[in-house]
């Protein structure tokens, strides 16, 4: 399935995680912190928060817990 | 001690703190004493709304007296304690808290505290978050958020800086006429004793009418732009609480981050500090009713805070009618930020002897302590 991740489309697996999509994306941030840092997905298991990116328009979503669904829309580097 | 002091001030909440340093700048040595650092307490478990109140005269006195010592405070130290000049908007839902709304913004205007009443359309267009339908609104452009145990701290550096001492992680356990206990055993003396200790203060003087009213609050994570004023319900402060009684109001602020902090609540007679999910519920349903996009926003963090409440809504400033070189500053509830300043002015004077700025009969404690002594 394709979903778009900043604008690019990529290809990936049916179940796939988002946080998937984005290494295929090679793009290896997830949002910027309050002392604006990059961030990127640790613990991989809903807990650390800092995977937190946009999902068709809706913010703070986990990119490790959410499934890619075809035409996704995904957005990353924002400040949250 | 080695120090010798005139005043310990008990209590480095952000009164103690703006008393400790008001007191050091009209010469006198102070050491500000603190259980555990500065604004950790209940200081930091508040909202921080620097906010005109206006249930009674002398409440507004109060307040204005001590926004406008708050101005000075932001003018002097830009950026100290995060301030966000967001303005109140006391949002109406029906028509019966639209009159008492418009009245409102003519008492507040009168005084010089600008405000303005917004129509549902008005309103809507300023802060389109808001749930469509509202009657409408008062907007007071001057007050403001600020983070307030990063201000008490500010005050507590200052207070070294000028001269005065800092004695943290000291719990005092008894006091009398001219001196104090720490748990340590150690004592200290000072011709004054100032008690800013807030919901502790009855601990040590069990006279001194001061009892928790529990609060919670709850956190979001960041949603920039989408909230520009503190938003209260006109219903805040006119739901009756009484024991047990559980008091609603929608309040959401505005963070400079994005976040919104999300209240309020007053629980009298409940001293466990845990969050209570039903109750936290019932506030967050509150705050929903007004902002629906709420629904949909993290919470990041959620905590209780016990305000020092006084039986007659007033905090207690002024000299201790028994024990000389007494005073007190404490039970200001929910407004001890917003009246820091005031009170410190107030208190300041009556230990100098000079009259005050404002009329503090109403604040003095010996319309508990003699009322007691007359039953």
């Amino acid at each position: 399935m394709i979903v778009d991740v900043n604008g690019t489309m990529v290809e990936v697996e049916d179940g796939a995680s988002v946080i998937a999509a984005l290494v295929v994306a090679d793009t290896l941030c997830t949002r910027i912190s309050v002392s604006g840092q990059p961030r990127f997905a640790v613990c991989g298991m809903g807990q650390c928060q800092e995977c937190r990116v946009t999902i068709d328009g809706s913010k703070h979503r986990l990119a490790c817990q959410t499934p890619c669904r075809t035409g996704m829309v995904i957005r990353t580097g924002e400040r949250a | 001690m080695a120090a010798t002091h005139d005043v310990l001030v008990i209590g480095a909440g952000i009164v103690g703190a703006a008393c400790a340093l008001a007191l050091q700048r009209e010469g006198l040595r102070v050491g500000l004493v603190d259980a555990a650092s500065p604004g950790s307490g209940v200081t930091a478990a508040g909202m921080g709304h620097l906010v005109a109140l206006d249930e009674t005269e002398d409440e507004l006195d109060l307040c204005l007296l001590s926004l406008r010592l708050w101005d000075q405070f932001m003018e002097r130290h830009p950026g100290v304690g995060e301030p966000l000049r967001c303005g109140t908007l006391w949002v109406a839902e029906d028509e019966q808290q639209m009159q008492h709304a418009l009245l409102r913004a003519e008492r507040l205007s009168r005084r010089g505290w600008h405000a303005e009443a917004l129509n549902g359309d008005a309103l809507a267009r300023r802060e389109p978050a808001l749930r469509s339908g509202l009657c409408g609104a008062v907007r007071v452009g001057g007050d403001s958020v600020v983070y307030p145990p990063a201000v008490a701290a500010f005050l507590a550096r200052q207070l070294q800086d000028e001269g005065g001492s800092l004695y943290l992680g000291q719990r005092v356990v008894a006091l009398a006429s001219g001196g104090l206990m720490l748990a340590n055993g150690m004592r200290m003396s000072a011709a004054h004793m100032v008690v800013a200790a807030g919901v502790h203060s009855a601990a040590l003087l069990p006279e001194v009418p001061v009892a928790p009213r529990k609060g919670h609050l709850a956190i979001t994570d960041r949603y920039p732009g989408r909230l520009s004023h503190q938003v209260v319900s006109m219903n805040y402060g006119q739901a009756a609480s009484g024991a047990d009684a559980l008091a609603v109001a929608a309040n959401v602020q505005p963070r400079a981050t994005g976040q919104w902090l999300v209240g309020s609540c007053r629980q009298d007679g409940v001293h466990d500090s845990a969050v209570d999910p039903a109750v936290l519920a019932a506030v967050l349903r509150s705050a929903m009713a007004l902002l629906p996009c709420l629904a949909d926003m993290n919470i990041v963090r959620t905590w209780t805070g016990m305000r020092p409440a006084t039986p007659d809504g007033r905090p207690i400033i002024g000299a201790h009618p028994e024990l000389a070189g007494v005073w007190l500053a404490t039970g200001h509830e929910g407004l001890g930020v917003t009246t820091a300043f005031g009170t410190s002015q107030l208190l300041a004077d009556q230990i100098m002897g000079r009259p005050g700025s404002i009329d503090a009969t109403a604040y003095q404690p010996s319309r508990f302590v003699l009322q007691r002594n007359a039953a």
